[in-house]
């Protein structure tokens, strides 16, 4: 076989049918390696029960206006402010120009619901959570003071003075009735 | 193919290889042992169960990795976090199935392995540590199997813990009770046992790595037997590794994946009992305890003696005795093909561990053919032990052999089975 093959005229030919073979075996291979890990790749991902529990419905009857109150979603603090008529005007009389993070307030809120502001209680520096009690401070600017790094937040959730880079995130959410939030 | 590498290679990569190879010598040992490593010319598709089982090892502890990160040992928690495995997680039932039926694969291919060395003497001079290193890695595949198949905290689960750490304890009469709560650490079997043995179920693959190293060191020493059992003394009867057996490997590689993965697909329960679908319950045993298949043809020896210290005793020989086989059978020639009757006796030994399998697998108080399935249970375990305490010392001694063919390329007269 070897012997005849030093000798083949065709051998040019030969060559590109076993580049072609090698290539075709090599792509084979890389596929089912491919579809073989796949599976135990994303079974690391979030499982279906969990994300069956992304969603949080609760009840906002009883929030009085200037009542912060803290939920729970996909396992973290979720602020739910009901803000005061001069808490609203404070958010916006900025001049957005100055912000860190420019953002207009009526884009944080949801139409005709002004009064309700919700975010994720995650500080954008490095996770730690604002305080948001009664009896938290709320920084220099009526919004949220993060005790780890201090950062100021507004009261409209957004970043004013400190370390963190970005406003408060909005989860998404919606008002399935006057008495009812859903976030997620 | 060996001379590659003292010219100056061409290329970044191939400098690169001298660069580490110079301090760690990485890639001249995969070259030797992977691709230049010389191989008998003749192996058959008996020598595919080695690299096989190896793969299995790996696909084991790869998808008992991934279950481990959704498994919780708790006593309380581990049957619904199975389940929940098989129900929410993603591919959990594929990651679960691949587990389970790949430790039926894994004993089968072992044992194919294991017979495949029986019959053409892999185990005799200059291999016998070979084959003590491979029954060790058994014993160790055993208590693994056991300790993962008490996991899923099941009906079966907890009664064959219940059962098997009861077995070790009567072993040592008199001390049972203190060894039974230094195994369980518990009065019964508990959350303390199921987290040990989750523990070791986990320690214990390392384990197995570590003894398969071991395994290929000693291999690679000798190089692999052959059909034909003789010495290969002309270099050139053998071949190297690369490309012939890693293509071969690689073929009997896809049809063991057709096998495996139909199962899975297919039929994954095919070798699970329904009881273990039960959660534990200590109050309750069910009515038919039997083992995974892989345990039966010992279950059936230590069921067949109405003694109980001996039974056990009779248990742990059956394999314990594997470590003196090369001393046991002494006759020269390797191969089954050039000893008539030592060819016949090992398909006798064959059918009589599937006897003891298929008894362990029925009642005691059965019967079969109109025998008392007790008396064919003690018959096949008599016999199990006569194989190797008489059959292969007579046969050594007595057995008149064929003449051995003094090279691959002139194969002895008769020697059909090449």
């Amino acid at each position: 076989m070897l012997m005849k093959r030093e000798i083949d005229p065709t051998e040019k030919i030969q060559e590109t049918k076993r580049d072609f073979l090698y290539l075709t075996t090599a792509a084979m291979g890389a596929v089912a390696a491919g579809a073989a890990i796949w599976p135990f790749i994303d079974s690391m991902n979030p499982a279906a029960d969990v994300l069956a529990l992304s969603t949080t419905e609760i009840d906002i009857s009883q929030i009085a206006v200037g009542q912060a109150i803290t939920a729970m979603w996909r396992g973290s603090p979720v602020f739910i402010r009901r803000r005061t008529e001069e808490e609203i005007k404070i958010a916006r009389a900025v001049d957005i120009k100055t912000l860190p993070d420019p953002e207009k307030d009526e884009d944080r809120t949801k139409k005709d619901k002004d009064e309700w502001l919700v975010l994720v209680g995650v500080c954008t520096h490095l996770g730690c959570v604002p305080g948001n009690k009664a009896s938290d401070s709320k920084g220099d600017f009526g919004g949220w003071l993060c005790p780890c790094h201090g950062s100021h937040y507004d009261t409209s959730g957004r970043i004013r003075k400190g370390p963190a880079p970005h406003n408060l995130a909005i989860p998404p959410y919606q008002f399935t009735n006057e008495k009812t939030l859903l976030i997620g | 193919m060996s001379g590659i590498q003292t010219l100056e290679p061409e290329t970044k990569w191939g400098r690169f290889q001298n660069w580490v190879d110079d301090r760690l010598p990485i890639f001249t040992f995969m070259r030797h042992s992977l691709e230049e490593y010389p191989t008998p010319k003749n192996l058959s598709y008996w020598w595919n169960f080695g690299s096989l089982a190896g793969v299995c090892l790996v696909v084991m502890m790869l998808s008992g990795i991934f279950l481990a990160m959704y498994y919780t040992p708790h006593s309380q928690h581990a049957f619904e976090s199975v389940d929940r495995i098989m129900r929410d997680v993603n591919h959990g039932w594929l990651l679960r199935y691949i587990h389970m039926n790949g430790a039926s694969m894994f004993f089968i291919v072992v044992y194919l392995h294991m017979f495949r060395g029986l019959y053409y003497g892999s185990y005799k001079s200059p291999r016998e540590l070979l084959w003590i290193l491979g029954v060790v890695i058994l014993l160790l595949m055993m208590a693994t199997a056991f300790m993962g198949y008490v996991l899923p905290w099941g009906q079966m689960s907890f009664w064959g813990a219940t059962v098997i750490t009861k077995l070790v304890a009567s072993f040592f009469p008199g001390l049972e009770n203190g060894i039974l709560q230094l195994l369980w650490g518990d009065f019964s079997v508990s959350n303390a046992t199921l987290n040990r043995f989750f523990s070791l179920h986990y320690l214990l693959p390392f384990v197995i790595v570590g003894v398969v190293i071991l395994h290929l060191v000693a291999l690679h020493k000798h190089g692999s037997n052959n059909p034909l059992g003789i010495d290969l003394k002309n270099p050139k009867e053998k071949i190297p590794f690369h490309p012939y057996y890693t293509i071969k490997d690689f073929f009997g590689l896809g049809v063991f994946f057709l096998v495996f993965l139909s199962i899975v697909f297919y039929a994954p329960e095919f070798f699970n009992e329904p009881d273990n679908y039960i959660p534990a319950n200590p109050m309750v045993t069910p009515p038919h305890i039997v083992p995974e298949w892989y345990f039966l043809p010992f279950y059936a020896i230590v069921r067949s003696i109405p003694w109980r210290w001996g039974g056990i005793f009779l248990m742990f020989a059956s394999i314990l005795i594997l470590f003196v086989l090369p001393w046991l059978d002494r006759s020269k020639v390797r191969s089954g093909t050039f000893r008539p009757i030592f060819k016949i006796s090992f398909w006798i030994f064959l059918a009589n561990c599937c006897v003891l399998g298929y008894m362990g697998a029925l009642p005691t108080d059965g019967h079969t053919f109109g025998l008392p399935n007790i008396l064919i249970s003690q018959i096949a375990t008599f016999y199990y032990f006569f194989h190797f305490l008489g059959v292969l010392p007579l046969l050594a001694k007595y057995e008149k052999t064929l003449p051995l063919p003094t090279s691959l390329g002139t194969p002895a007269l008769g020697a059909k089975n090449v």
